[in-house]
């Protein structure tokens, strides 16, 4: 019987939700000026239009949560000049989650795909990592965020991993340049980074299902993200490196078989 | 920006009545980089990976005595290092600082609004900024090259390890402060070299050179885009302040490990604040920087080759090549200014650049108005009298807001310079918005 999620009334996608605009009103009104209030009801437009029509094409029910995550997260992440940008990031991201699948599970998590391929392509589009700066109220409450979501779905363990792992690379580092502890306790203390671990990397539906790949996976991508940002000074670099390692989810689903996540007991017929 | 974007913006300023006035306004002060103490400037051309920066040497003591000593990515060439001008960056300051608006109510009864007369632009204040001198020595190290370059004489250097290094600096004319080993050490172990340039008295009597030692400009390509700031914070007495001015391609730079915040802008402040922008300039920074912590500030974020209002001409072509735009002709050249107050707490990191698509513009403005002083005789007059206490009250709380300076001497100074705001001092920030202020202040205390 498929894993499926805490046995609640309430879909653990809709604390996500919650979190997730809690952050994006955050960013709107406090933050970020370079933050297009349009993005977000055009990067929903994308996602729920995609979502439609693939549930049309694949007669399945409408699922809404899903792709307002997906819409929330990269109006939160991304930049643009022309908010028009968001809308094609979103449907893009959406659509690579029935496009791009390996036996019957998507590779990829939707808003991470379409960011790194957007930023690759060169389109008009930037993220900063900067932007949240190290608030610390900021950093509280996105722990509160996390905690309600995560423990509803039980992913506490692979943002906990990622953290503990770039924590070790960053202090390592650190320890190799002879700098001072405030510099990584400064890199520590970005919010983004808190942002990408509570919320990214964290996609029950795209990272391994046993709990030792999923820890290997968060390792792995807090590693490749420091030799990104260092061989070839990648801003944002765990996007990038979430998104080179998310291909090998398969690889470790297979080495490690173990039960799929389901959000709700009504898709679990659908596994 | 499409270009019908931007008449459709252009269209709809033109239709805002408000607005419609905001073209008519001139510019009256500014405030440069020259204001601050221990300000440096830099101005980074960036394209891709070509880099060109280019250093001021913000020196006031003897030539003999200075030394500038800068990490770099790679060896560079000799036709990577320039002398430039030294008016180039006052120009390029002047262009971008904050500045002054004025603009003349139009008589309340009349239809038409009438022209005035341009007042002239007062002068930015030019303080004397004190430079640090500094002597360093240090030993074993390897010369990559030996240059020069106008009045300096230039070495790249690479070393194994810091403390060879920095005595060798120090045994050949370049202090180093105590504690910079270990900022040297990280430099070196990411592989960067150091660039150290010092001033070659007999060239530079035999060129007659004149008063400032001009600006340094390096060239080169590189996947960094960073700031090296570390090393000015050793020793620091006190906060420094920096001064970058970005030009590139495609839209606004900022910094990725810091946040970016752009000043207040655009708001009322009264007429008297023309006496003191250069004070009133340097108060509203220490709130920000207060208010928002380790942060870098926009001042400045527009197209280079236009301004509005201009505080002074745009950079020419010309100028602009000169700074490194290698990329004329080929688009656009978009401006940025950011200013930052930083000591090692504040920052402990380099300043790690980028380049976004921003091109939206941005410049901080402050405007004040004069009411009409003629004769008001029409139905209208009262509500136009009242909408100019209004106006004074208002500006008298920008003002306060901005700066902290209390309400009641802003007043005072507005009522002795002909204004007559309300006698209430109520800041009528509302209780809700200055217990968050507390709050906020005790958070980051």
């Amino acid at each position: 019987m498929p894993i499926i999620a805490p046995d609640r009334a309430i879909d653990p996608r809709v604390f996500q939700i919650l979190s997730l605009s809690c952050l994006f009103a955050i960013s709107l009104i406090w933050y970020d000026f370079a933050l297009n209030p349009l993005a977000l009801p055009l990067a929903l437009a994308g996602a729920w239009g995609v979502q439609l029509l693939a549930a049309r094409i694949r007669h399945e029910a409408f699922d809404w949560r899903s792709p307002a995550i997906t819409a929330l997260s990269i109006a939160i992440l991304l930049r643009a000049d022309q908010p028009l940008w968001f809308l094609l990031c979103a449907a893009m991201g959406i659509a690579s989650k029935f496009l791009v699948r390996w036996r019957g599970k998507q590779v990829f998590n939707p808003s991470n795909v379409a960011i790194v391929a957007m930023l690759l392509a060169g389109a008009p589009v930037w993220i900063s990592p900067g932007q949240w700066g190290q608030e610390s109220w900021v950093a509280g409450l996105l722990i509160v965020f996390a905690a309600l979501v995560l423990g509803r779905s039980g992913r506490f363990d692979i943002a906990l991993a990622f953290l503990a792992s770039h924590t070790v690379m960053l202090l390592g580092r650190a320890l190799y340049l002879g700098d001072p502890l405030t510099i990584p306790a400064h890199q520590l203390q970005t919010v983004s980074v808190l942002v990408f671990s509570a919320f990214m990397i964290t996609d029950p539906r795209a990272t391994p299902d046993s709990r030792a790949m999923r820890i290997m996976f968060a390792a792995g991508t807090a590693m490749l993200a420091l030799y990104l940002q260092i061989r070839f000074q990648l801003v944002g670099a765990p996007i990038y490196a979430l998104a080179m390692l998310s291909p090998l989810v398969p690889l470790l689903d297979r080495l490690a078989p173990a039960q799929r996540f389901q959000w709700r007991k009504a898709d679990a017929a659908h596994a | 920006m499409p270009r019908m974007l931007k008449l459709a913006i252009a269209a709809l300023m033109l239709a805002l009545p408000a607005s419609a006035h905001a073209f008519c306004g001139f510019y009256v002060a500014q405030a440069g980089a020259r204001l601050f103490n221990n300000a440096s400037r830099v101005v980074l051309a960036r394209n891709d990976n070509a880099t060109v920066v280019t250093m001021e040497a913000n020196y006031q003591g003897a030539p003999s005595q200075f030394a500038m000593v800068v990490p770099i990515p790679t060896v560079l060439r000799r036709d990577q290092i320039r002398v430039v001008e030294p008016g180039l960056i006052d120009r390029i300051d002047n262009y971008s600082a904050p500045r002054l608006v004025e603009y003349n109510d139009p008589d309340p009864c009349a239809r038409i609004m009438e022209e005035r007369d341009m007042a002239a632009p007062s002068a930015s204040m030019d303080m004397v900024v004190t430079g640090k001198s500094r002597r360093a020595n240090a030993l074993g190290v390897r010369i990559e090259a030996r240059y020069q370059v106008g009045e300096y004489d230039i070495l790249i250097l690479s070393a194994r390890q810091s403390g060879g290094l920095v005595t060798w600096l120090t045994q050949n004319g370049y202090t180093m402060p105590p504690g910079a080993a270990p900022v040297v050490g990280s430099y070196l172990r990411q592989n960067m070299k150091f660039f150290v340039a010092k001033v070659n008295l007999r060239r530079r009597a035999a060129a007659g050179a004149s008063e400032t030692l001009r600006p340094l400009q390096l060239t080169y390509n590189s996947r960094k885009f960073m700031l090296p700031i570390r090393l000015g914070t050793v020793n620091a007495n006190g906060p420094q302040e920096m001064f970058v001015f970005a030009l590139t391609p495609n839209g606004r730079v900022e910094t990725t490990n810091y946040r970016t915040v752009k000043l207040p802008s655009d708001q009322d402040i009264p007429a008297y604040t023309k006496g003191v922008f250069p004070s009133f300039y340097k108060a509203a920074f220490t709130r920000a920087v207060r208010r928002e912590g380790p942060a870098v500030f926009l001042e400045y974020a527009w197209d280079a080759g236009s301004c509005d209002p201009c505080s002074s001409e745009p950079p020419s072509q010309q100028e602009m090549r000169q700074l490194g735009v290698n990329w004329l002709g080929e688009g656009s050249v978009f401006f940025t200014r950011l200013h930052l107050r930083y000591t090692r707490q504040t920052f402990p990191e380099d300043l790690v650049l980028q380049e976004t698509s921003d091109s939206s513009n941005f410049q901080a403005r402050y405007v004040m108005h004069h009411p009409f002083k003629g004769e008001i005789d029409c139905k209208e007059g009262q509500a136009y009298r009242n909408m100019v206490v209004e106006r004074w009250d208002r500006e008298a709380r920008n003002l306060a807001q901005l700066t902290g300076w209390p309400l009641q001497r802003i007043k005072a100074d507005m009522r002795r310079n002909g204004d007559r705001p309300s006698v209430s001092v109520k800041s009528e920030q509302g209780w809700l918005a200055s217990a968050w202020e507390w709050v906020g202040g005790l958070w980051r205390a």
